[in-house]
């Protein structure tokens, strides 16, 4: 019997979901012993025209990194959804939007201004803007679009199971072969990764103090957090309670915070908001007035509580009226 | 998602006109039609009617109906009334919700289109909502027997009487050191001409005795939690400096005191205090208390002759302020008004012109135990020849107070009564409609036409001093139109009272933070119902009485402070209160043991399952507020009623 196939797509990403692959280690042995890999644009060369040419079924999964801008990145999943019986949504951008997502916070137009009019290291004196089709020398060119926002995977195809994290741990990463080659998959649409939140396995959960009560908001970039201590007890900003767990705790046991890169913890459906609703239960604050000043502590809300996933939170994005916007899909 | 096999009734109310004049009904009740899992849709003209509430309870039981939605008016007015008819058909209260296509549709917009394109999206958003709603039994919790009272004026103290009467314990919470509110500071009552100390100090003291009334002056409520037969009070008692089981209230230590150019509150201003001090001879209790921002001790360390002087060794400065936890069953909100600030008006001369007063500084210089022992002087100690009134200052002004005070005209008649009568002063009562509408007010009105004071119908446009024949001559001119005979006035007088608007105590917006209160726009506190609930507050066993609800006059709020005590009697009496079973829970399989919760927790029901690493909600402690709710970051925590999956569903209605 031919060993099961396996494909790996990047779409809108850094590059650091294949470093995971990579990370594996001497596993990837057991993996390549276990499957072919199909196609890997990281790696091999491989050509859309490849892939057209699968049979159905050929290629069992597809491992898709990187969240949705670009019409390009669309033919490329859609195409894999085709192909493959099961899609994987690899690492925090397919699954929720990611680093890149927080785009989203502003418009097409502004990127667009300050990457081609704006930015200080620009010479651009005609005033070029990308297009989608131009003509060089005689030869029609094809540009992808650029789309309004940035969008996790599932909102562009159907996904079947979502490995988290920035990038998702090698382990979880193995786990989630081994399920597929053993066929003990979980129920289609399941994350893989433990059903709590990042507390429950979080080694300075028990220094927790009883009464826990933030008087002002700290950040490690202006200072340096005690690694004995409950970051969100010191006033550090600690997704933990509101992330979901099993990323090994890699953060916190380099004396960071913990980010949110997994994503909102099973009961909840918008992380930020979950995460300031407790934060504002613990503000030492009871007027008006020793709010705004604990409120002025935070410093951006948005990129600390969506750092990962503002495509696919309940922001999602920044208002457009929606005019001269290319069609979504 | 709804169920396949669910079966949704949907009644949408014409309210009369209420709701049809504005809103297309059959448009909306053809909309509800294409909504999912719907079975039935009726219009009716009075779904609160017993042949409308028949539709329901017919349909649940010849239809086998599984959820029910009524799209007509606020639940406040009849969530009751239609899950009523619910259970009664056998379905199960809460598997009702009501879409209020009324006070947030018709009433508030006349494009007929839109409202009813907006009463289509409500009723969508409640169809969705009940999808998601499931079946809960009734809490029937027991009442505290003891009343809260806050403030002790009239109405206050009317309350806390009928209560204790009736062998209820009161708690009476006063900020001030003394109870009385502002009737204590009245000299006569109109219409009557009653002296307002003769008929309030016995009562008064009937409240500083009574064994049922826990006196609490001096003290502001900080926070209160729990809800109807149960709520948790936490009082602050400001620190008096004085021993109250020592103090016999002799009043050589404020004798002595050697600071002695406070002005007095009491006395509106018109005479001085000292530090130690008792606002006024009758005070309840009768004791003094040290006003801390003035006294010598606490300024600036030294003195203490008080303590020296005072012969049962009462004082101690060192006395802090205490904070108090008390449970109660039900609370009566009397914190009355304050007076509309007369130096905003700058063209009527307050505060910077001598001899213009206020009304309450006229009752405090009328009042025989007053600065001047009830003599009508002016400043420099004179009778006066001419004394004018100036109604409306601050009422019925669009940038003031848009409402009419209710009290003023006749307070305004009561002050012409008294400065003709003691002093046979010429009097101006400049005014812009007379208003006697109570009982004997009319006559009193008569009366006092009859005594030669002069009215003169007119808003007084200002109070001057710039003469401009002889006989103004260091004189006050009052300069207004006398819109009856169609030309200006100038006249001069030697005295001016400023009949003053009723405003919102200060604190009012505090407190309606702390007990949930809703305000109107002149910021009173808002009735449940203005016209039938009067002196219920929306919520439950929060009643509220006299003039912190709108400017009242003194019967009107003894009558509520006893209405409101009714209230609590009949709801602590009853010793049980039905309340929604809306409980929080923590799903143990989502809890990842943070404990955040524990510690948002207001009445401590959660705690921490170390074996199991989870938070546990602890059902009989928990009031279901659902701060844990709020304050849960991975969603463990869930509020009956308030799920998440129930709240996106219904403003994904709304978006539909």
């Amino acid at each position: 019997m031919s060993k099961p196939k396996v494909a790996f797509y990047w779409c809108a990403s850094c590059g650091g979901c294949e470093e995971t692959v990579v990370d594996l280690a001497e596993d990837i042995l057991k993996v390549v012993d276990a499957v072919d890999i199909a196609l890997w644009p990281v790696a091999l060369d491989f050509k859309k025209k490849d892939v057209e040419a699968w049979a159905p079924g050929e290629v069992t999964v597809a491992f898709i990194n990187g969240s949705v801008r670009l019409s390009e990145q669309l033919e490329w999943v859609r195409l894999l959804r085709e192909k493959c019986p099961i899609v994987v949504a690899f690492g925090a951008c397919a699954h929720l939007g990611g680093i890149p997502g927080l785009a989203n916070a502003t418009t097409r137009e502004r990127i667009l201004e300050n990457k081609y009019f704006n930015a200080p290291t620009l010479d651009n004196p005609d005033g070029l803007q990308p297009l989608t089709a131009c003509t060089v020398y005689g030869c029609d060119l094809e540009l992808p679009e650029f789309w309004k926002d940035v969008k996790p995977l599932d909102e562009v195809i159907e996904v079947d199971y979502y490995l988290p994290g920035c990038p998702p741990p090698a382990k979880t990463v193995m786990s989630a072969v081994t399920a597929i080659l053993e066929g003990t998959l979980p129920p289609k649409g399941a994350v893989l990764s433990p059903a709590k939140a990042l507390c429950e396995a979080c080694p300075l959960n028990n220094t927790k103090p009883e009464t826990l009560s933030i008087s002002e908001f700290k950040r490690v970039a202006t200072s340096t957090p005690d690694p004995g201590q409950c970051f969100l007890a010191q006033g550090y900003i600690c997704m933990g309670p509101a992330t979901r767990a099993g990323c090994g705790e890699r953060c916190i046991r380099a004396n960071m915070p913990c980010r949110g890169c997994f994503g909102p913890a099973p009961g909840a459906r918008d992380i930020g908001g979950k995460m300031l609703g407790a934060l504002g239960s613990l503000g030492a604050a009871d007027t008006e007035e020793t709010s705004m000043v604990l409120a002025d502590t935070l410093v951006d809300l948005v990129g600390t509580l969506y750092r990962f996933n503002l495509p696919a939170s309940l922001l999602k994005r920044q208002y457009t009226s929606g005019t001269g916007v290319p069609p979504v899909m | 998602m709804i169920a396949q096999d669910e079966k949704i009734g949907v009644y949408v109310c014409h309210c009369g006109t209420n709701i049809s004049g504005t809103v297309d009904v059959s448009a909306v009740a053809e909309y509800a039609r294409t909504l999912p899992g719907v079975a039935i849709v009726r219009e009716y003209k009075y779904m609160c009617s017993e042949p409308g509430q028949d539709l329901i309870r017919k349909d649940i039981e010849e239809l086998n109906l599984t959820r029910v939605v009524v799209s007509s008016c606020s639940p406040l007015m009849h969530e009751v009334t239609f899950r009523k008819a619910c259970n009664d058909a056998g379905l199960n209260g809460f598997l009702f919700q009501m879409s209020n296509i009324r006070e947030q549709c018709s009433w508030v917009h006349d494009d007929r289109e839109r409202a009813t394109a907006k009463a289509k999206q409500l009723l969508a958003a409640a169809v969705l909502r009940v999808g998601q709603q499931v079946a809960m039994e009734e809490r029937i919790v027991p009442v505290r027997p003891e009343t809260l009272v806050i403030g002790a004026g009239i109405a206050g103290i009317e309350a806390a009487v009928r209560l204790a009467d009736a062998g209820r314990k009161v708690y009476l919470v006063e900020r001030l050191p003394s109870i009385g509110g502002h009737m204590a500071q009245f000299d006569k009552t109109f219409p009557t001409l009653d002296c307002a100390a003769c008929i309030l100090t016995p009562k008064m003291v009937s409240v500083g005795q009574h064994p049922n009334i826990e006196l609490l002056t001096y003290s502001e409520v900080e926070a209160i939690t729990g809800y109807v037969g149960n709520f948790r009070v936490r009082v602050r008692r400001r620190a008096t400096s004085i021993d109250p089981t020592k103090c016999v209230g002799c009043g050589l230590c404020w004798e002595k005191c050697a600071v002695k150019k406070v002005p007095s509150e009491f006395d509106a201003g018109m005479s001085m205090r000292t530090a130690i001090y008792v606002p006024f001879a009758q005070a309840v209790p009768n004791k003094p208390v040290i006003d801390r921002e003035h006294c010598l001790h606490f300024t600036r360390g030294k003195c203490g002759i008080c303590q020296k002087t005072c012969p049962a060794d009462a004082i101690d400065f060192d006395i802090q302020d205490e904070i108090l936890d008390l449970e109660v069953g039900a609370i009566i909100v009397a914190t009355g008004f304050t007076l509309f600030d007369a130096g905003e008006l700058a063209r009527y001369g307050y505060g910077r012109l001598d001899n213009v007063l206020t009304a309450l500084q006229f009752e405090r210089l009328s009042h025989a135990s007053g600065p001047t022992g009830g003599e009508i002087l002016t400043k420099s100690g004179e009778r006066p020849g001419a004394v004018a009134i100036l109604h409306c200052i601050g009422s019925r002004d669009e940038n003031h107070l848009k409402y009419c005070s209710r009290v003023c005209c006749m307070y305004s008649l009561k002050f012409a009564h008294l400065v003709r009568e003691k002093t046979h002063a010429e009097v101006y009562n400049f005014y812009i409609d007379m208003r006697a509408f109570g009982k004997g007010y009319e006559e009193f009105y008569r009366r006092v036409m009859s005594e030669g004071v002069h009215f003169i119908r007119g808003k007084a446009a200002e109070v001057s001093t710039v003469a401009e024949t002889p006989e103004e001559e260091g004189k006050l001119i009052v300069v207004g139109e006398d819109t009856l005979l169609g030309v200006t006035r100038r006249i001069p007088v030697d005295m001016v009272i400023l009949a003053s608007g009723m405003r919102p105590a200060e604190g009012t917006e505090k407190l309606a933070r702390i007990l949930s209160l809703g305000c109107t726009r002149d910021g009173f506190y808002l009735e449940k119902h203005v016209k039938l609930a009067p002196v219920d507050s929306p919520s439950d066993g929060i009643f509220l009485a006299g003039a912190c609800t709108g400017p009242k006059d003194i019967p009107d709020a003894v009558a509520q402070g006893a209405a409101a005590a009714a209230g609590a009697l009949s709801l602590i009496d009853k010793g049980r209160v039905i309340i929604e079973p809306i409980t929080s829970e923590i799903n143990p399989e989502v809890c990842a043991g943070c404990q955040l919760c524990i510690m948002t927790c207001p009445y401590t029901a959660i705690h921490f399952d170390s074996e199991r690493n989870v938070s546990v909600i602890t059902e009989e402690l928990c009031k279901g507020c659902g701060t844990c709710v709020a304050g849960c970051p991975s969603g463990a925590a869930r509020q009956k009623s308030y799920e998440d999956s129930q709240i996106y569903a219904e403003i994904e209605g709304v978006l539909a």
